[in-house]
């Protein structure tokens, strides 16, 4: 049972950065994500002082807030401070993330957080962290958490899916008929934030990154219809959950980093081979003519 | 002149000024265009053209002026008013089809929550077809030429159904066939009395293309039309005194050799 809980708790995470990840990486923002999962350590550790408690709901409204500020940080510099994204980027993400990190030794003794937990996360706790009500077990806390999640995901994605395509493809053209691209950023980038923490107790910091990109980069080199691209992605990102859990078992190794490392490997392996955009089919288009 | 904008101008600009990094990019720009005419706005590299229409679109930041689309405010009919992006503006390696990139001209009208409907597909067909390009509704994008992908963003402004269009380059990189299909289009449009606004640089087909001309080089430097407004003196101003001939300046163009007035023309700022 535990390995089904497992499974499914890593699955469900892959699914939720999987559906971010493709608007990521169209929006040539991939990095953005990697900021932003590194940048919300200081919302956590701040919330967790707050209230006091690992409880969810505030450490998913701090880390939010520092998602929306990260992201709003990023824009700043670009635009104001004249620098280049990706210098921007890595200023405001490391600098965020240092400050979470001097905020957990400082106050080591009260919060029950420490660097290891936030970066690989213990996925294998998963079956152990269970949700009890009036005496009754229902089942691993992450399981609710990563569902509530994912489902909160896809409606955004339902109700926002013309103005997020859109906003994704032709921003110009976007404003100019009247939809907000900032308004739509900010939305994504909010709903990145919120993926990172919850997801970072179970997997850490890390393998969040791994799959908010490497499945949904997987789906871009597979098909050339967006409605697809989700769809795969969140496949990619479930065979890396299952296909890396076992790895890590028989490996007897880590289980988050397993599923990062089979994230990658399945990217690897579709490059390659890749029907439409392989590294081999292009060689044979190029020799054949 | 006056005469023909005595109902309500189609773009109205007073006073307009663009800077980047406090550099003026337009300056001063005062006009008034005419509904239902085919205009052409014409200048060298860098004048700005571009600049005009994004700031007309609200797209950029203005640092003074203000410009009106039939006497009001952009944001008070932007369904009536469409935009064709320059082509390169954004990535052809998208995964979306034509159809779907057509179907964007609909969002404006559909709101938030609603999705295109039968009655949008169609509507997107149509202009589809209207340019020419119903045989590649499922096409994906990356997979279209240079005219084509300039088609499809054409049959994206129509199937907003707007009363004005600001179109940057349309022609660029499209084959002399699809061109003259394409102002036979917007000459069609104009009939409907539409308002048609485009950024052009061959010299040479001007006079025959346009009812009106905007010519730019940072200033303003005329606005009306075709037939007294693009003469030779005027052509010289707007790039810059060295050539006579019309010709010259069209072969020089199209080699992008020509220099052009903005770095003088900042440096008098
Ligand atoms: N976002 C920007 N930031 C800084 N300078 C810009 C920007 N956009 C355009 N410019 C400058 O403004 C001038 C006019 O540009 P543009 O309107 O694109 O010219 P055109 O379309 O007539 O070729 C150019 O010198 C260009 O370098
Ligand atoms: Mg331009």
């Amino acid at each position: 049972m535990n390995d089904i809980y497992i499974i499914t708790t890593a699955s469900l995470v892959a699914s939720s950065c999987a559906l971010l990840g493709c608007f990521l990486i169209l929006r040539k923002m991939a990095m953005v994500g990697d900021a932003i999962s590194h940048a919300v350590l200081p919302g956590i550790v701040i919330a967790f002082l707050i209230s006091g408690s690992r409880d969810s709901i505030t450490m998913l409204i701090g880390a939010g807030l520092i998602g929306i500020l990260t992201t709003f940080l990023i824009e700043f510099f670009h635009k104001k401070a004249k620098l280049q994204t990706d210098a921007s980027i890595g200023v405001t993400f490391t600098w965020l993330f240092a400050v979470g990190v001097v905020l957990i030794s400082l106050f080591a003794g009260k919060v029950d957080l420490d660097q290891d937990c936030v970066l690989y996360g213990e996925i294998a706790y998963v079956p152990i962290d269970i949700l009890i009500i009036n005496n009754e077990s229902f089942g691993p806390r992450a399981l609710y958490i990563m569902s509530a999640i994912l489902f909160a995901i896809i409606l955004f994605i339902y109700i926002g899916y013309k103005e997020l395509f859109l906003t994704t493809f032709d921003p110009a053209y976007a404003s100019a008929i009247g939809i907000s691209t900032s308004l739509w950023h900010y939305l994504l980038m909010s709903a990145v934030s919120l993926t990172t923490v919850a997801s970072f107790e179970s997997v850490g910091a890390i393998l969040v990154v791994a799959l908010l990109i490497a499945p949904a980069a997987t789906a871009y080199l597979l098909t050339d219809n967006f409605k697809l691209m989700l769809v795969i992605a969140c496949l990619a990102g479930i065979a890396a959950s299952v296909t890396g859990y076992y790895v890590a078992v028989w490996l007897d190794s880590s289980i988050a980093g397993s599923i990062a490392m089979m994230a990658g490997v399945i990217f690897t392996f579709t490059l390659i081979f890749s029907p439409s955009h392989g590294l081999i089919s292009k060689r044979l288009k190029a020799t054949i003519g | 002149m006056e005469k023909e904008i005595s109902i309500t101008p189609a773009l109205e600009i007073h006073d307009l000024t663009v800077a980047f990094d406090r550099k003026p990019v337009l300056w001063n720009i005062d006009l008034k265009l005419p509904q239902g005419k085919l205009v052409g706005i014409i200048g060298p590299n860098g004048a700005g053209k571009s600049t005009l229409i994004k700031a007309v679109m609200g797209l950029l930041p203005l640092s003074s002026g203000f410009a009106k689309l039939f006497d009001q405010d952009l944001n008070d009919i932007r369904t009536r008013v469409s935009y064709v992006p320059q082509r390169e503006s954004v990535d052809w390696d998208f995964p979306a089809s034509v159809l779907d990139v057509v179907l964007m001209g609909r969002y404006g009208k559909l709101g938030l929550f609603n999705r295109p409907r039968k009655a949008d597909r169609d509507a997107a067909m149509d202009c589809l077809k209207q340019v020419g390009m119903e045989q590649y509704a499922h096409r994906q994008i990356s997979q279209l030429s240079g005219g084509q992908q300039q088609r499809t963003f054409l049959a994206r402004a129509l199937a907003q159904q707007a009363d004005i269009y600001f179109m940057d380059e349309p022609f660029a990189g499209v084959d002399a066939a699809t061109e003259k299909a394409i102002i036979e289009l917007l000459r069609n449009m104009t009939q409907a009395n539409k308002t048609v606004i485009v950024v052009h640089h061959d010299l040479q087909s001007v006079p025959q293309y346009f009812d009106w001309v905007i010519l730019l080089n940072t200033r303003l430097i005329a606005c009306g039309p075709t037939a007294s407004t693009f003469t030779q003196s005027n052509l010289q101003e707007t790039y810059g005194g060295k050539l006579t001939l019309l010709s010259d300046v069209g072969d020089l163009i199209k080699r992008e050799s020509f220099p052009n007035r903005e770095g003088s023309a900042k440096q008098a700022l």
